[in-house]
């Protein structure tokens, strides 16, 4: 039940030099493949590039061909409301089931906002998620 | 093993130093005496035989190097006459002239003998089959090979390199329980006797390996041992020296040098000072018994350092450990001596790094800055960039305690370090002179 919520996204090593997101893109893009949301985190000389595709095995396969350092991660992505509070309201779920939040990065999707999230009991903030209100995307809807 | 030479072999330390500075005495009045090219050496560094009083007045003595030989080209710096002489090898050396090594009677004797002193104290001896894959002719190692085995008593398989498919078919006929070449041909042979549906380790009768004439480590050693179910044995030597002259014994606790033959120094490769047992540095070698072509503190060129107490198999003689690098490569970085080889081997105990790297010296007001550029593995790579800071950090801290300077370490893409060996790509000095 909760399994059908966890995303599959892709995370790619870069240096943080020009021109290597697009390079990324530029691969994504010409095996056919499409990025939903993207973010990148950068620290002392590298960066992490983060990615949700519609074909995860596919893009990594590609991104590791052209020598990319390429890993899966779980997250999930929370549908927010368009209210004021909609991201406290999350935050405070999972802080009140000690549940913690490793990083988290937004997206415009069609049918409004979404939340990734990664969190350190994937299971355990699916079921907190859905038990208080929330709605989820549906790992299918990504993968 | 029981020692070949027992009296001399374990001779206590203190009669082997007295032994040691008598010879070195005569060597050096011999020289001043008779060597047009050691006199004026000395000259040059007003040293006169008569200042070498003890052992450690060895330091005052001026160094030789690798291009003396070439300078002397062919036989300039010869102690004997041709007539005298009964062998020359010569090494062609990778960059500029070859050098020449003349050999009289005794040297070829007193090299046969440091060779039967190593063989034997890994137990080789009548009975034993050594193939020999070493090359035969102009380089020392196929002869030098060959002398130290017969002398032992071991029947002599002369291969030298190559065809190696035949090498491994004698192998199995001959039942050879030893083989001296270097570690790479040592793998390709494996590799071959493979695919020709021989196990080294069952199908043959391979005990022991004396493996040199290259670099190789700890982690080649025991993937060699397992593999190839034999005791793998480091040898050492030059050219200059004679050619393959030392080895280890069963313990593989470094290689005996033999005192009475050579007076090893490890000294600092920047200032020539000598360092202490256990200090890294350049290995630096007298021959204290050899006619032809002396040699006084020469410098190899190859890092290493010096283990002075007795070994657990009981020779007495000073060990040396495994050659860590050339000086050649040597940085110095905030006055500090710093060898690509001192990264590579810190950066093969973390596993969460690859084993390829970078490193970019250059100077920022003036301060030398060192940065190493690795590639995190497969394995460790997180998408939490606090995980991949825990690994750099991890690297610097390492880097740090094994080099005495700091380090800055970047994580780069998989791929994009240079692969081949080589300071050019290795090392980027950016620090403008
Ligand atoms: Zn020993």
């Amino acid at each position: 039940m909760e399994k059908s919520y966890i995303v599959k996204q892709i995370s790619i090593f870069s240096e943080n030099r020009p021109g290597r997101l697009a390079a990324i893109a530029g691969a994504l893009r010409d095996a056919g493949i499409n990025i939903f949301a993207f973010s990148i985190a950068e620290a002392d000389g590298f960066g992490v590039v983060r990615a949700l595709v519609d074909q995860p095995d596919e893009a990594h396969r590609t991104l590791t061909d052209l020598g990319f350092r390429v890993s899966f991660t779980d997250v999930i992505g929370v549908k927010m409301r368009d209210e004021p509070g909609g991201l406290s309201d999350i935050a405070s779920i999972l802080g009140d089931a000690g549940i913690n939040i490793e990083y988290a990065y937004a997206y415009s999707g069609r049918d409004g906002a979404v939340l990734i999230l990664r969190v350190d009991q994937v299971e355990d903030a699916i079921r907190q998620i859905l038990g208080r209100g929330g709605e989820l995307l549906k790992a299918s809807l990504s993968g | 093993m029981p020692p070949w030479n027992p009296r001399t072999e374990e001779m206590p330390l203190g009669e082997l130093r007295r032994l040691q500075f008598k010879l070195l005495k005569s060597l050096v009045y011999r020289l001043y005496s008779f060597n047009e090219f050691y006199r004026l050496r000395m000259k040059e560094h007003q040293v006169h035989p008569d200042d070498i009083r003890m052992l450690e007045d060895a330091a005052k003595l001026p160094f030789m190097y690798k291009g003396d030989l070439r300078d002397g080209y062919p036989d300039r710096i010869f102690s004997a006459e041709q007539n005298e002489l009964v062998r020359y090898h010569v090494s062609s050396g990778t960059t500029g002239k070859p050098t020449v090594v003349g050999y009289t009677e005794r040297d070829i004797e007193n090299w046969s003998e440091s060779l039967a002193r190593g063989f034997s104290s890994c137990g080789l001896g009548r009975g034993d089959v050594m193939q020999v894959s070493y090359g035969y002719g102009l380089f020392t190692g196929g002869l030098g090979a060959h002398y130290g085995a017969e002398r032992v008593g071991a029947t002599v398989l002369p291969t030298s390199v190559g065809n190696t498919e035949r090498q491994i078919e004698l192998m199995q006929d001959l039942h050879v329980t030893a083989i001296a070449c270097t570690p790479s041909y040592l793998l390709h042979i494996g590799e071959v006797a493979e695919k020709m549906g021989v196990s080294i380790k069952n199908d043959t009768d391979l005990r022991m390996g004396f493996l040199g004439a290259e670099p190789w480590s700890e982690q080649m050693r025991t993937r060699i041992e397992d593999w190839l179910g034999i005791r793998a044995y480091d040898i050492y030597g030059t050219s200059e020296l004679s050619g393959p002259m030392f080895t280890e014994c069963t313990e593989q606790q470094g290689i005996h040098i033999w005192g009475d033959l050579a007076l090893v120094e490890i000294v600092d490769p920047a200032t020539g000072e000598v360092l202490a047992p256990g200090e890294q540095g350049e290995l630096t070698i007298t021959m204290l018994q050899k006619e032809a072509l002396p040699m006084v503190r020469y410098r190899i060129g190859d890092l290493t350092a010096v283990e002075e107490g007795g070994c657990a198999c009981g020779r007495t003689h000073p060990r040396i450990g495994r050659i860590r690098g050339r000086v050649d490569d040597m940085l110095i970085i905030r006055g500090i001596n710093v060898f690509p080889s001192q990264v590579e081997h810190a950066l093969l105990e973390i596993p969460q790094v690859g084993r390829h790297f970078q490193i970019v010296v250059d100077r920022k007001g003036a301060l030398d800055s060192m940065l190493v550029r690795v590639e995190v593995s497969e394995e460790a790579f997180s998408d939490k960039i606090t995980e991949l800071m825990v690994i750099k950090r991890a690297v610097e801290h390492r880097l740090r305690s094994s080099l005495n300077v700091s380090v800055d370490v970047e994580l780069v893409e998989p791929g994009t370090l240079p692969r081949f060996e080589g300071k050019s790509k290795k090392v980027v000095d950016r620090r403008s002179l």
